[in-house]
């Protein structure tokens, strides 16, 4: 089996701590744009019912900040203690967007300071809807700065090799590598789509275990209105990504579509299974979808893993890993659009308990996916850490420490998340909706939201 | 100037930046449960929060900063102190992650708990403490570089009077700034039980921080005596380190301009911790990394200090604006919004 030696240690623990990471990273890039579309509309319409919904999931944002934060500064630390010879390099073409990245986390951390403790200090509520926008904006920055580094990984571009020291360097070229446009725009898209069904799904949770009122249905309303447009969105991303793979990363196409031999008319195949002799069993085959999915024309020519040497393929089974995406999010897709469907008549309920039930399912579906997509990226990418030019056993810590601090972490993260879990339902059971807006908006605790 | 006294410049800057926000911060943490222990909680806890629940997260920034703009400028360094701070390194950020996380979940969740509020207090001081280590370690004579990479010789940290001294001045410092900070915000929210008991806080913790820097000095001495004889060379700046102090402590002691002696204060570090700095260089890690060697390349060096210079222009007023929302805001910081 498998050496656990120092290099795959830190694999491991890299993995873990960025596995958790983009938990709260997603929360953080997607839920201040929810809430700031909440406090918008909550002026607009002068309804104070969307005004607490934006105080609310601010409350709760602030929690999971914390736990992004921390996490955040240790894998940015972690780099450069796992990684060291890797950063040595790497770090010389690269460190423009990682120093950039901080500025958009200063600027974030000022914005959401101001934001959090300024509700009722304004006269004209919309100065307070302001300082949302650099709040949404700056998480957005950070999402794209450190993509930029992710996809120069992939794609790395903007040096020259001479011997074993880079000359030419240009950082604006590295940090706009073919990959980057496709890359920010999916996770962009994604962290949009899972912070709205997330916050659906809690919406939907609490009128299937409460009574539902015109507050929650209009959150639930909200919610999957946008997760459904985010859906779309997601997908187109994700398509134009597939189509970037075809073109510039091949081998991490082929490898996740079992796409063995380069031939024209390429079949997609859906999950599966894979015999000792890489015989492809119980798969769902769909005649040239592959080579529509790489190239937007169902007879053009797929490279396969025959093209690539035997030692520079990833592994087979991030195969499921692109298919549970994928499948999650037509899952998204197809929730969010029965539910819209539904709202449109009359004669249905969209609060339909199976429905409601299956909109709970697709909160934490949806961060799943991300944890997938994610995976299926970054052993795509495998044996390569910097496609190309250096192997992840090469840029790997040699310290023997790597594995109790393993377990340090994992012990880290299991209390973290344990504790934010509580932290977050004794703050919402403590304190519900019903009880806040009676409190702060006694004029339309009972009946319509309008004055 | 050269982009390499530009970057250590820079960081160095934000390093003492951090330098002041984060002990602020750390020594509010112990203060916390200090005060809860001896039943004075009433008296400053309620101070404590007003001011630290805006910022904290701004403290952590300058830290990502400093480190984040270390290995941007200057490569090398991630080699040499990735590879050798592994578990000192590892453990500083679980101590971080749990202060800042339990911060969070004490003060925006809905209950008080003495557990947090005990990691809270604890973390304060060790958290400075390991991250000591880094500037212990620059200073050359805990590393060794062999055929298969660079490793820390941890039994000669471990018995080293120079690292315990460091340590030790980390944490007396941390408590003294704090304090000093605490008096001034106190004092400014009209607050005369906290400052009162802040103010004793300060005078008490002010001649520890004292001695704590002659017994570093004395231990540099020993330790690495290029880098003290350099110091040596700078006399005049922890001269006037050192005319701060008393000026600081003279204006607490008489119970004179807070907002004076909390900015003599400082001013003491800013001297200390330049003087030191100054002398330190050219090495960044005695004796394998110097401001030239670990430099970065032309192209990199000018982008990152473009990228510094539009940086500073949209966080210098968005900071000024935190400010006067929050600590120059006289109702915020009484309390009455
Ligand atoms: C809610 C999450 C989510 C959903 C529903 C999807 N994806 Fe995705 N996908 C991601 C979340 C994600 C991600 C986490 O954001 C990744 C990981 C790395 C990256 O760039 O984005 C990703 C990577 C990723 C890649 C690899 C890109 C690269 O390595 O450069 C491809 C080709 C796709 N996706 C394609 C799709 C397609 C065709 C989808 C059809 C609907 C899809 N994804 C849905
Ligand atoms: C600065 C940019 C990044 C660096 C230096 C980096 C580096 C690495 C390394 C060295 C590994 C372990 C080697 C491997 O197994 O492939 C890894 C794995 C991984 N990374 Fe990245 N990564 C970066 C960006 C990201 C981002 C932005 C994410 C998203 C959160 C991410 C998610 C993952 C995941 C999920 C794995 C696990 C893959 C596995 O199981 O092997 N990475 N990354
Ligand atoms: C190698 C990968 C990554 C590194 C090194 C990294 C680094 C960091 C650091 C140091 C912080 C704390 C900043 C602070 O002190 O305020 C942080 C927080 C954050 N990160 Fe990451 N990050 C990585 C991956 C990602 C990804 C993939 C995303 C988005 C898709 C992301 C989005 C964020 C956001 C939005 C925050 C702010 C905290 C919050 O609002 O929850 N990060 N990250």
């Amino acid at each position: 089996m498998m050496e656990l030696d120092s290099a795959m240690l830190s694999r491991m623990l890299t993995s873990m701590t960025l596995g958790f990471h983009i938990i709260f990273a997603t929360i953080g890039v997607g839920v201040p744009l929810m809430i700031s579309i909440a406090e918008f509309i909550g002026i607009k319409k002068n309804d104070a019912h969307y005004t607490l919904l934006a105080r609310r999931w601010t409350r709760g944002f602030i929690i999971t900040v914390a736990v992004g934060v921390v996490t955040g500064t240790a894998i940015g630390l972690q780099l450069s203690l796992l990684w060291p010879s890797f950063m040595q390099i790497a770090g010389k073409v690269i460190s423009l967007p990682l120093f950039l990245e901080t500025f958009a986390f200063f600027f974030e951390a000022i914005f959401l300071g101001a934001y959090l403790y300024t509700w009722d200090r304004f006269k004209k509520p919309i100065y307070h809807w302001l300082l949302s926008i650099p709040v949404f904006v700056g998480g957005a920055l950070s999402a794209f700065f450190i993509t930029t580094v992710n996809a120069f990984m992939n794609t790395p571009q903007g040096f020259d090799l001479e011997g074993k020291t880079l000359v030419n360097l240009q950082p604006l070229e590295a940090m706009f590598n073919p990959a980057t446009p496709t890359k920010v725009f999916h996770v962009l898209a994604s962290s949009y789509l899972t912070s709205a069904a997330i916050l659906a799904a809690i919406t939907a949770f609490i009128i299937l275990k409460n009574k539902s009122t015109d507050y929650h249905k209009k959150a639930l309303k909200l919610t999957m209105t946008a997760t459904f447009l985010f859906a779309i969105l997601t997908a187109v991303a994700g398509d134009l990504s597939a189509k970037f793979l075809a073109e510039e990363q091949p081998e991490k196409l082929a490898a996740g579509e079992w796409h063995f031999d380069t031939e024209e008319g390429a079949d997609l195949v859906l999950f599966g299974t894979l015999s000792e002799d890489n015989e492809i069993k119980n798969e769902i085959r769909i005649p040239n979808a592959l080579s529509f999915l790489a190239h937007g024309d169902f007879n053009s020519e797929v490279t396969g893993l025959d093209q690539i040497p035997e030692d520079e393929q990833p592994p087979l089974w991030i195969h499921y890993m692109f298919d549970l995406m994928v499948s999650l999010g037509m899952y998204a897709l197809g929730v969010s659009f029965l539910y819209l469907v539904l709202s449109r008549f009359k004669r249905w309920s969209e609060h339909n308990k199976w429905l409601l039930w299956l909109i709970v399912l697709n909160g934490p579906l949806a961060m799943l996916a991300i944890e997938f997509g994610w995976i299926y990226a970054e052993v795509g990418r495998q044996p390569w850490i910097l496609r190309g030019y250096m192997k992840v056993v090469e840029g790997a810590t040699t310290s023997p420490h790597v594995g109790w601090m393993f377990l340090l972490f994992l012990l880290l993260y299991i209390l973290l998340g344990t504790i934010c879990t509580l932290v977050l339902r004794k703050l919402f059971k403590d304190n519900p909706a019903e009880a806040e807006l009676e409190h702060r908006y006694p004029e339309i605790a009972d009946g319509g939201g309008k004055e | 100037m050269s982009y390499e006294l530009i970057g250590i410049t820079v960081l160095w800057i934000f390093l003492y930046g951090y330098l002041i926000v984060a002990s602020i911060d750390f020594g509010a943490g112990f203060f916390a449960y200090y005060a809860k222990q001896t039943k004075q909680d009433h008296i400053i806890n309620k101070l404590i929060s007003r001011y630290l629940s805006p910022v904290w997260e701004v403290t952590n920034v300058f830290f990502v900063f400093f480190f984040v703009g270390l290995v941007g400028f200057f490569p090398d360094t991630a080699y040499y102190y990735g590879q050798t701070l592994l578990v000192p390194g590892s453990i500083a950020i679980i101590l971080l992650a749990i202060r800042g996380s339990f911060y969070a979940f004490e003060n925006y969740g809905s209950k008080q708990s003495n557990v947090y509020m005990f990691l809270y207090g604890a973390t304060g001081l060790f958290i400075p403490a390991a991250l000591s280590t880094a500037l212990t370690i620059s200073e050359g004579g805990f590393i060794e570089e062999t055929a298969d990479g660079v490793r820390l010789l941890t039994g000669e940290l471990l018995t080293s009077p120079y690292s315990w001294s460091v340590v030790f001045l980390a944490i007396v410092s941390v408590l003294y700034i704090s304090s000093a900070f605490l008096t001034f915000y106190a004092n400014r929210a009209n607050d005369m039980d906290a400052r009162e008991l802040m103010r004793k806080y300060v005078l008490f913790w002010s001649s520890p921080t004292i001695i704590a820097s002659l017994t570093t000095f004395i231990a540099m001495s020993q330790h690495n005596n290029e880098h003290f004889e350099k110091m040596l060379d700078l006399w005049w700046m922890f001269g006037i380190s050192v005319a701060f102090f008393l000026g600081a402590v003279f204006l607490i002691y008489q119970k004179k301009n807070f907002g004076l002696a909390f900015i003599f204060v400082m001013m003491q570090f800013f001297f200390a911790f330049f003087g030191y700095g100054a002398a330190h260089l050219p090495y960044l890690l005695t004796p394998y990394i110097t401001l030239e060697s670990g430099v970065t390349n032309d192209a990199m060096g000018l982008a990152l200090v473009i990228a510094f210079i539009a940086g500073l222009l949209l966080l210098i007023p968005s900071l000024i604006l935190l400010l006067r929302m929050f600590l120059f805001d006289a109702d915020y910081v009484k309390g009455k919004k």
